[in-house]
């Protein structure tokens, strides 16, 4: 990831693994001009620089963060409690980008933090970072002391009477934490359950204060958004949203990594181009384009443009823009099972359908796997699947998200489940079926 | 019985950590926001979260000890049970298990003579399973204590066990 372009991968230019900057090196490469520019602004001024950049939450949802932001109550920091809260969960299978953000550069998340803060005018701020995350952690606590020491954070920041601090939350685990209600009630000091929206965080979110929940990417762009302006980074991208993307691969690619591109970049330019393509002697079967919770595309879509509106038009989502490969030698159905097994032990608990759903979905998975599986098995894996998948069946994303690999799997591996019953010890009789029903 | 289980048998926390529960509840908006934080603290410090410190946190925080320990069980990477020295890690999740994460297992459970849960009879090692641990490019992954790992194939378990156990001496 050496010699990158500033100009053209702002996110990740400035990232060093080893030591990252501290804020006098920091300055001296271009940084904090973000902050200084938008501290020269109104509030109301950031954030529409933000909405007109049209950056979207790189977080899964892909909410304008312009947009997002709007709806919080315009009274001045000084009047009401609000806060911003950094989403850096990040446990979500296959998805590994936000982790490079915090252990290379974590200055430019407090930077956008800082900015965010002054557009909504919020005086604290969160950031949120999954507990297994221990060198980040380290880094955070680092950059925070050291933003703190330069005057970047605490009372009258660079004199313009705003003050801001930030407290870094790790986590004790639990996937769930990483939606955003979820992750407002665990900071509260409660099992980290979603909740009923109305209200939205951005009303009545962490001790029912308004509050904005970003992903750590997202707040990584807004510095430069702020520095550079909106039409710079409108032109960054290749798409009709704003900006870079934090792109990459896992799976059987030779070199599977995170890189920086164009929003609207194809699959294909990102594994051959960027992630040297296949290893030798396999082949792409299917991809999920962005994390565990993305449905299934097959081989075919293998050049896909990876913006928001083209995975889903295809029957997916983005999600967290990083694609885990299913090569020609590993089983799909195994591959469904392992993520099945994650989702029915990170449900939360709260909702049935997704609480005893999700494990039977893993039960009938490994029954069929180890060749006991019968057609009943795979009419019941349909069933469950409409059943629990979509929106609106559960309190919260976590359900839908579970059944998206496996009501994409059913359709795309139709073949390899039917061999796999058909290869069973188990037959359905009809006389079961009788009989019980008798 | 190793010495930070009999330390943590019965015992009140040590004052310094009693102090630094109660400036990080003054920090909070509400005492209980610093909960799932003192319970990482005291696991720090023990190993693992006893009955005895558990109570005596929920005193320090204004909590009954049952809601505590409802929090204190929910959360994956708190241990309400003594574990070893070491806590190994193993990712169990997509792109590990594609990279072959099964024989790396294997191989594991072979080296340390345990199951996925359980504790080495020395005490050096407890072996757990972990979601994702967004090493994911460096696939199979493991975490040994807050080191990480990867890609751990099954021919790198040996030197990897043996490094660690010396590490802790
Ligand atoms: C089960 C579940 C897990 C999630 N995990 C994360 C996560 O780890 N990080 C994250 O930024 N967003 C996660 N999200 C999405 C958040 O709820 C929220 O949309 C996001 O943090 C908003 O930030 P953005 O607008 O910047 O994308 C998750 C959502 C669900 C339903
Ligand atoms: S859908 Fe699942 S994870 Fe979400 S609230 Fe319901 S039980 Fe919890
Ligand atoms: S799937 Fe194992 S580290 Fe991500």
């Amino acid at each position: 990831m050496n010699a990158l372009n500033p100009e053209k991968q702002p996110l990740l230019a400035l990232v060093n693994r080893e030591t990252p900057l501290d804020p006098t090196a920091y300055e001296q490469k271009g940084g904090w001009r973000g902050v200084r520019r938008a501290l020269a602004m109104s509030p109301a001024e950031v954030i529409e620089e933000v909405t007109k950049s049209k950056l979207r939450g790189r977080g899964g949802a892909g909410f304008s963060t312009g947009m997002k932001w709007s709806f919080v109550p315009k009274e001045p920091a000084n009047e009401r409690r609000k806060y911003i809260v950094a989403n850096g969960d990040e446990m979500e299978p296959g998805t590994f980008k936000d982790r490079i953000l915090v252990e290379g550069h974590p200055l430019q998340l407090i930077e956008g933090m800082i900015i965010s803060a002054y557009a909504i005018q919020a005086a604290y701020g969160v950031i949120f970072l999954r507990g297994e995350y221990h060198l980040g952690l380290e880094r955070l606590q680092q950059a925070v002391e050291q933003a703190r020491a330069a005057g970047w954070l605490g009372k009258n920041i660079l004199g313009s009477g705003f003050d801001f601090d930030i407290h870094v939350h790790p986590s004790a685990g639990r996937y769930i934490c990483g939606e955003e209600t979820a992750l407002l009630t665990a900071l509260e000091g409660r099992r980290a359950n979603p909740r009923s929206k109305p209200p939205f965080p951005q009303i009545g979110g962490l001790w029912g204060a308004p509050t904005v929940v970003n992903n750590i990417e997202t707040f990584s762009n807004i510095p430069h958004i702020l520095a550079n302006g909106f039409e710079w980074y409108l032109g960054l991208s290749a798409c009709e949203d704003g900006g870079t993307k934090l792109y990459g691969v896992s799976g059987r690619a030779k070199r599977p990594g995170v890189f920086e591109l164009p929003l609207g970049t194809t699959l294909g330019v990102i594994l051959n181009e960027c992630a040297g393509g296949m290893q030798d002697g396999y082949k792409l079967r299917a991809f999920l384009p962005g994390g565990a919770s993305t449905a299934f595309l097959g081989a075919e879509h293998a050049d896909i443009v990876m913006d928001y509106p083209t995975p889903e038009k295809a029957g997916s989502r983005l999600g967290t823009g990083l694609a885990i490969l299913l090569d020609d030698r590993t089983s799909p159905i195994g591959m469904i099972r392992n993520l099945e097994h994650f989702f029915a032990q990170e449900s939360c608990g709260w909702c049935t359908p997704c609480r005893d759903g999700l494990p039977w979905v893993e039960r009938l998975l490994i029954e069929i796997e180890e060749g006991r599986g019968t057609e009943q098995d795979l009419a019941r894996l349909k069933d469950a699947a409409r059943l629990i998948g979509p929106m609106g069946r559960t309190f919260c994303a976590h359900a839908p998200g579970a059944i998206a690999p496996l009501d994409s799997g059913l359709k795309l591996f139709a073949e390899d489940f039917a061999q796999h019953i058909r290869r069973s010890t188990h037959t359905d009789r009809a006389g079961d079926v009788s009989e019980r029903a008798a | 019985m190793s010495t930070a289980e009999l330390t943590a048998q019965g015992a009140e926390l040590p004052p310094d950590l009693v102090q630094t529960f109660i400036d990080m509840a003054h920090h909070e908006h509400h005492a209980r926001g610093a909960s799932i934080e003192a319970l990482r603290l005291v696991q720090e410090r023990f190993g693992w979260i006893s009955d005895a410190h558990l109570a005596h946190t929920a005193r320090i925080l204004g909590m009954s000890q049952a809601d505590l320990d409802g929090i204190a069980t929910y959360f994956n990477l708190l241990f309400r049970k003594p574990v070893g020295k070491k806590v190994i890690m193993l990712c169990d999740s997509v792109s590990c298990y594609i990279m072959g994460q099964e024989q790396t297992r294997e191989r594991l459970c072979k080296k340390l003579g345990v199951k996925v849960g359980e504790t080495t009879p020395d005490g050096e090692f407890t072996l757990l399973p972990i979601v994702c641990l967004g090493h994911c490019d460096h696939a199979p992954a493991m975490l040994i204590g807050k080191d990480l790992y990867g890609p751990v194939r099954p021919e790198d378990i040996d030197a990897i066990i043996d490094e660690a156990r010396e590490k802790t001496q």
